[in-house]
């Protein structure tokens, strides 16, 4: 043993003896976790988060959260001698003063857009592979809240450089606020701490920006975290993956390894796009000015949805009891998300009661073989879809020589039919798929050999598929439909009469597969040939 | 001549001689350039060329204006609508208008400088009304001030034309244009002039200055260089979420799939 070797075993066994790491340590490295790419699409939200707290932190050093009214005397010349917040002139000083300034404000924005972007793209990883069924509802729920703090925290950040962009956005998020029936024009001035836009705004925003929504962030990423790890993650179907094991690679070396390389991948990725591609030039957009405003204004896309919406509501407004009612804001603004986010924070739970399905899951489904989910999927993308380009309607109406009428009547009726549409053709498609797993089953791979028999027959060369293969196509289970329970055995009628028969309804909806091939059906085929 | 053979082979003789060239076909071309101004305003020539402008107009306006620009169903009447408005409509190619589309829009121009100035000659004799601007009226270079031409930009114009001037929809298919890399001259004509669902914006709504100033701010912001790195159609968030999603997310997700795939 080297003298370098004894003096590292000594240390080890010093720390081990005062803190009995050893043993979880033990436990910890060789921790197994399945690789698959699509696992990956938490890391890179992760990571963009960690890129976004070490570039936001150096963005602190220099900006000025405040509406005090100041003069620029910056370098950027067309802007000189203009009377500005210091905010938005602090911005201004990052982007034009401070070295690495511009390239640490693009990094922070498109690390934001990526984080937003990497974090739907991981909900719709978990939902169409049904991740989050029992027992990773909760995990799913803490989800959605991260989501919807990821909207609420890139709005704000937006808004934070006080600019004539951002600050329409402010304004129509003012808007909403006073469309809350009754209390709304009370909530908004006590949110500005005034009349719009106030002198206080920006510091507030700026406090719930980087102290208050990052620190709720990290509790629950943690959260987030922890679940996955002490509920293991799930895996893929395949040969030797049960729902009692996970197959995988041991956390080290293999998947740390893995993990931090990937770090720094995103990283320079993010890096990359800051220094070649310009993202929020706010020194083009202006200071901002209550009184001007700028045709072709869009928020960031994960805002797109929403204004989408409140764009292409029609003008409804009730007056009642001396107070007004903006249907018009308040639908789109506020009722619409309420529910999207109340249903997808609840959808665990409303497909196991429509399923009837209250067993743990960790292999996960295949999207075509839980049809029904996945056409909801589909659908739920096919109206966000709608509604974003609606969002940049103005944009597509001048690019595009489009009339923004034609536009807005194409999304008004299409937020209806389209989505719909899209169910019908997915769960098509799913089944589809389906039916030529059973084929490739039943019948292997065909090669495109032709043979002609002695008699002078053409057959095409099938080729049997390898038996792992074959497992992984067959390997789900096809759950039947719940019957409906009318009447008990004793003729008295189900006082649960209408719910029961909801349920079965859609459970049957549910339940609608291609029957996967039985063992019968193998059988009967090889006596066949 | 003594005095000239002596410095002949001097050393500076040569670029001394070049300059004098210079000087004397620059000042040459600059009277030239002031006769020839000149000779407009002589009256006989200023016939010839309404003249000229009513046969031109004859034959390429008067189907949808009317004979004597007194206007028809289809389009309107151009009596007192100025020099500047035809000079405008004619030489950014929306007049001869080409199909009786929404908008008028902005195209190759049919006719050349001269005919376009006897255009507008014609039609500023029907009735007075702005005048076309002069070079001495546009001294947008030596005049005016960048930071106030972008706050009256913010303040009167980007509410239609978008606050990088990029251009923004209206209703009904009809829009406003891009600013960017429209003539000087042009720009000063739109604002006098306002065509179609542009406001007219006055001397004293906007000053001669102010007006310079607006040009000026816009010709800045046509040659900044892209700060910052690619404009991105300088649009704004719409063409950030896309390469958000394309370039960095699909990037990232290529190398997921890339760092996964088991080696075979
Ligand atoms: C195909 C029909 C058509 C032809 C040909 C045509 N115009 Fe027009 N013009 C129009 C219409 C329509 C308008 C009104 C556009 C609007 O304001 O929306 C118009 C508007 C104008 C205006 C702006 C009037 C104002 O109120 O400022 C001018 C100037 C003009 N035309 C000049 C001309 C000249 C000069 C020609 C010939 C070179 C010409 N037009 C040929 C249809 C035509
Ligand atoms: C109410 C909306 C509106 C406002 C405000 C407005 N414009 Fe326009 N502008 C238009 C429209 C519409 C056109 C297109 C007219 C046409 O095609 O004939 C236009 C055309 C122009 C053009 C011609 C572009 C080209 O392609 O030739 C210029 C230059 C221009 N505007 C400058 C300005 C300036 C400078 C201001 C502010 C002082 C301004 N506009 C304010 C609506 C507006
Ligand atoms: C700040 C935002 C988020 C971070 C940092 C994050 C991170 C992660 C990571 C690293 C994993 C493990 C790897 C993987 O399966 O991709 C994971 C798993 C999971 N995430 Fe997220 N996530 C975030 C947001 C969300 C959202 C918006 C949802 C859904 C609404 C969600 C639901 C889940 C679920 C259910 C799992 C378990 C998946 C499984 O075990 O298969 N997460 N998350």
């Amino acid at each position: 043993m080297s003298a370098r070797e004894r003096v590292a075993g000594n240390v080890a066994n010093y720390v081990d003896e005062r803190t009995g790491s050893a043993k979880w340590l033990k436990k910890t490295l060789t921790k197994v976790f399945p690789d698959h790419w699509s696992f990956m699409l938490g890391e890179i939200v992760l990571y963009s988060f960690i890129i976004l707290l070490l570039s936001g932190t150096f963005l602190t050093f220099w900006f000025d959260p405040s509406m005090r009214e100041v003069e620029y005397e910056g370098s950027y010349e067309p802007l000189s001698g203009l009377k500005m917040s210091a905010a938005y002139a602090s911005t201004l000083h990052i982007s034009f003063d401070v070295r690495g300034g511009l390239l640490m404000r693009q990094i922070h924005h498109w690390a934001a857009l990526i984080f937003m972007a990497a974090m739907v793209a991981h909900l719709m990883r978990v939902f169409f592979t049904g991740a989050f069924r029992k027992p990773r509802e909760f995990n799913w729920i803490i989800g959605v809240g991260l989501l919807t703090l990821g909207i609420v925290e890139g709005f704000l950040g937006y808004s934070l450089p006080d600019d004539l962009l951002s600050g329409t956005g402010i304004r129509i998020a003012e808007a909403i606020i006073q469309a809350i029936p009754v209390v709304g024009s009370y909530l908004a001035y006590f949110v500005f701490g005034g009349a719009f836009p106030g002198e206080m705004f920006i510091q507030r925003i700026y406090t719930v920006h980087i102290l208050l929504i990052p620190g709720i962030f990290l509790a629950l990423i943690t959260a987030h975290l922890m679940l996955v790890w002490y509920q293991k993650h799930t895996q893929y179907p395949g040969p030797g993956r049960t729902e009692k094991n996970v197959v995988g690679y041991p956390l080290m070396p293999v998947y740390m390894a893995k993990a931090g390389g990937f770090f720094f991948i995103v990283f320079g990725v993010t890096a990359f796009l800051g220094a070649v591609a310009s993202i929020n030039p706010i020194w083009i957009y202006g200071p901002y000015t209550p009184g001007q405003i700028g045709a072709g204004s869009q928020p960031d896309w994960y805002m797109g949805w929403l204004d989408g919406l409140v764009r292409m509501a029609p003008p409804l407004e009730t007056h009642a009891f001396g107070y007004t009612i903006s249907w018009n804001i308040l639908v789109p603004g506020l009722i619409i998300p309420g529910i999207i986010f109340t249903g997808m924070a609840l959808y665990p739970f409303i497909e196991s009661w429509m399923t009837g399905d209250k067993r743990e899951h960790h292999l996960l489904d295949r999207p075509r073989n839980a049809p029904n989910r996945t056409a909801l999927g589909a659908m739920s993308i096919t109206f966000m879809l709608v509604t974003l380009i609606n969002g940049g309607n103005d944009l597509l109406a001048t690019h595009f020589d489009l009339s923004i009428n034609q536009i807005m009547w194409f999304s008004r009726i299409g937020v209806f039919v389209l989505p719909p549409l899209a169910f019908v053709i997915t769960k098509r498609i799913c089944l589809s798929l389906q039916r030529a797993d059973r084929e490739l089953v039943l019948h292997g791979r065909e090669t495109g050999r032709l043979v002609m028999l002695p008699h002078g027959e053409f057959i095409e060369v099938h080729e049997a598929l390898s038996p792992e293969r074959a497992y992984t196509l067959t390997q789900h289970e096809q759950p039947a439909a719940i019957a409906p329970v009318v009447e008990d055995e004793n003729g008295v009628r189900n006082p649960k009469g209408a719910k029961a028969k909801l349920q079965a309804r859609l459970s049957r909806a549910h339940s609608e597969q291609i029957a996967k091939p039985t063992a019968k059906d193998m059988l009967e085929i090889e006596n066949h040939h | 001549m003594r005095f000239l053979s002596k410095y002949r082979r001097h050393r500076f003789a040569g670029p001394l001689l070049l300059l004098a060239g210079l000087l004397f076909v620059g000042f040459g071309y600059t009277v030239a350039q002031a006769a020839s101004e000149e000779a407009v305003l002589t009256s006989s020539d200023k016939a010839t060329l309404i003249a000229e402008g009513k046969e031109i107009f004859a034959r390429g306006c008067s189907s949808c204006h009317g004979l004597n620009a007194e206007g028809a169903g289809i389009a309107p009447s151009l009596i007192g609508v100025g020099a500047a408005s035809v000079d405008f409509q004619v030489a950014t190619g929306r007049m001869p208008m080409a199909d009786m589309s929404q908008q008028a829009m902005r195209k190759e121009p049919v006719y050349n400088e001269e005919e376009t100035a006897a255009l507008a000659a014609y039609v500023a004799s029907l009735a007075p009304g702005p005048a076309s601007v002069t070079n001495e009226e546009l001294a947008w270079e030596r005049s005016g001030d960048t930071a106030e031409g972008g706050e009256l930009f913010r303040n009167n114009c980007a509410m239609c034309h978008n606050l990088a001037g990029q251009g923004g929809a209206l209703t009904q298919g009809k829009y406003a244009p891009t600013v960017m890399g429209v003539e000087p001259k042009h720009i000063y004509e739109a604002m006098i002039t306002g065509p179609q669902a542009m406001p007219v914006f006055a001397d004293t709504t906007i000053t001669p200055e102010e007006k310079l100033s607006i040009i000026k701010w816009i010709k800045h912001a046509e040659n900044e260089p892209a700060l910052g790195g690619a404009a991105l159609g300088r649009v704004g968030p719409v063409t950030e979420g896309l390469l958000a999603w394309t370039l960095g997310l699909g990037l990232l997700i290529g190398i997921a799939v890339w760092l996964t795939t088991k080696a075979r």
